[in-house]
């Protein structure tokens, strides 16, 4: 395997630095799935995080906001460290966006209170207000004219999209998407990718892990490439998909690439 | 002669007796089994412990037993001036938690762990991803099961007619002891009382059961 030094020549600015992730250790028994995880996303950087399966880059995408936890190495979000537990980690999560891989929209609730909950629950926003913003978001996303259903009455592409809006509803600093598309049938796949790319535009501070190339050429600032638990390559997307330097993601390109 | 119309205030008394106890001690068990339930899943290790000790205690101990240590064991511990109505409600209540928690809790493995996930994602602390988003789904799966428990309940309530409380097993002493009536027709009438109370809680289930019932 090449070793290859990574290169910070991608938008990060260190000086704005948002999420510090620093020498991140994870074991899941034996198996070592974080080794010296070293990354800095600024404020408004699109970091794109692609890799074969069981590289690790969910986990990585989980332990930002401590849903899975590490063994050793630091990490800061906003100049803060990352707290162990209990109310001042939830506090933290609160600005964190996450969109998960199967949607997790709350069975029980509709689509308007999936968006509503948080702020009121944790932002002690009133319910009036809430809505307002919920009605707001859901639009923005395109489900506006779903809010009074359940989410299991939705479209997979429909609930993702609503994932998205709840999360955008605690005004998070940053957003997190594990592999948002990987359970969508095709042709929902890009209403869900348009949603990003918007956000995108709009100057979200976004960790995506995917594996959609397409969306990393056109809305990332960096590819980040992860293989056995290390990030093995981070490079411009153009740089990463003409050029790959290390021997792993040409291997992986090539596999993924071949039309 | 006819028991029912004879003794009708007797029998009035003691059907509401087992009401009331059945009532009150399903009332203590379902806050207490799920507030141990929560202890279980808890992420403080002390609140486990005492969850599991909890459940392991009482569901393994005879109920007779609870009652015993209930009406002789906690007077002389000094908790004086109960009578022996609320303390069967404590021992009945008590013992039937253990089963409702259990209960409650495999309503909550039922729950996908991505439901949790995601409310600690929007920063719900424990409490309120446990109250908001799992034990509302937790309930659906957990009625059915504890139907049974308050069925089981209000059966078990005739133990207490053996610890001076009135209700529909103490009837029935009363009268098998007044010679003259059948015993067949007296057994017949306390089992007609109890079908009417365990039919009444039946049909509240699955009044809930439909009532929560939400597509997934």
């Amino acid at each position: 395997m090449s070793e290859v030094s990574v290169t910070k020549d991608a938008a990060a600015a260190p000086a704005d630095a948002l999420v510090v992730l620093h020498n991140v250790n994870k074991h899941f028994g034996a198996l070592h799935v974080l080794q010296d995880v070293d990354l800095t996303i600024a404020r408004g950087e699109v970091v794109v995080v692609i890799g074969p399966s069981g590289s690790g880059k969910s986990t990585l995408c989980r332990t930002i906001n401590r849903l899975e936890t590490t063994d050793s190495g630091s990490i800061s979000i906003d100049g803060k460290p990352l707290p162990q537990e209990g109310k001042e980690l939830a506090r933290l999560r609160a600005d964190v966006g996450m969109v998960f891989q199967s949607f997790n929209l709350f069975a029980h609730k509709t689509v308007l209170e999936n968006v509503t909950l948080g702020q009121i629950k944790v932002r002690k926003t009133d319910r009036k207000q809430a809505e307002q913003k919920a009605r707001a978001l859901l639009d923005r996303v395109g489900v506006g004219a779903q809010a009074e259903k359940y989410p299991a009455q939705l479209s997979g592409g429909q609930q993702q999209r609503v994932a998205i809006a709840r999360a955008l509803a605690m005004d998070p600093k940053v957003m997190l998407f594990d592999e948002p598309t990987s359970a969508l049938d095709p042709e929902m796949i890009n209403e869900v990718l348009e949603v990003m790319q918007q956000l995108a535009r709009d100057g979200m501070t976004m960790v995506v892990v995917t594996h959609e190339m397409g969306f990393a050429r056109s809305a990332a600032n960096r590819v980040v490439f992860m293989a056995d638990g290390r990030i093995v390559e981070e490079a411009r997307p153009d740089q990463f998909f003409s050029n790959p330097r290390s021997d792993r993601a040409k291997d992986f390109l090539s596999k993924i690439l071949h039309h | 002669m006819n028991v029912l119309s004879d003794n009708f205030a007797m029998f009035r008394e003691g059907f509401l007796g087992t009401v009331e106890l059945t009532a009150l001690s399903a009332l203590l068990a379902l806050v207490l089994g799920t507030l141990i339930a929560a202890f279980r899943v808890s992420p403080v290790p002390a609140l486990r412990v005492f969850g599991t000790a909890w459940v392991t205690l009482l569901r393994n101990t005879p109920l007779v037993l609870l009652f015993l240590v209930a009406t002789l064991g906690l007077p002389a511990l000094g908790l004086k001036g109960w009578d022996s109505f609320w303390l069967a409600v404590m021992a009945l209540g008590c013992y039937t938690s253990a089963f409702v928690c259990e209960a409650i809790r495999s309503g909550i493995n039922t729950v996908p762990v991505g439901q949790a996930e995601a409310a600690r994602s929007i920063g719900m602390t424990f409490s309120q991803t446990l109250g908001q988003i799992v034990l509302p789904q937790a309930t659906r799966t957990a009625i059915p099961p504890i139907g049974s428990l308050m069925i089981a309940l209000a059966k078990n309530t005739a133990i207490a007619s053996g610890f001076n409380v009135t209700e529909l097993g103490s009837v029935q002493k009363t009268l098998n002891a007044d010679a003259g009536y059948d015993i067949y027709v007296i057994f017949a009438w306390i089992a007609v009382c109890y079908i009417i109370i365990t039919f009444a809680i039946s049909g509240l289930f699955r009044l809930l059961e439909n009532r929560l019932a939400v597509a997934r």
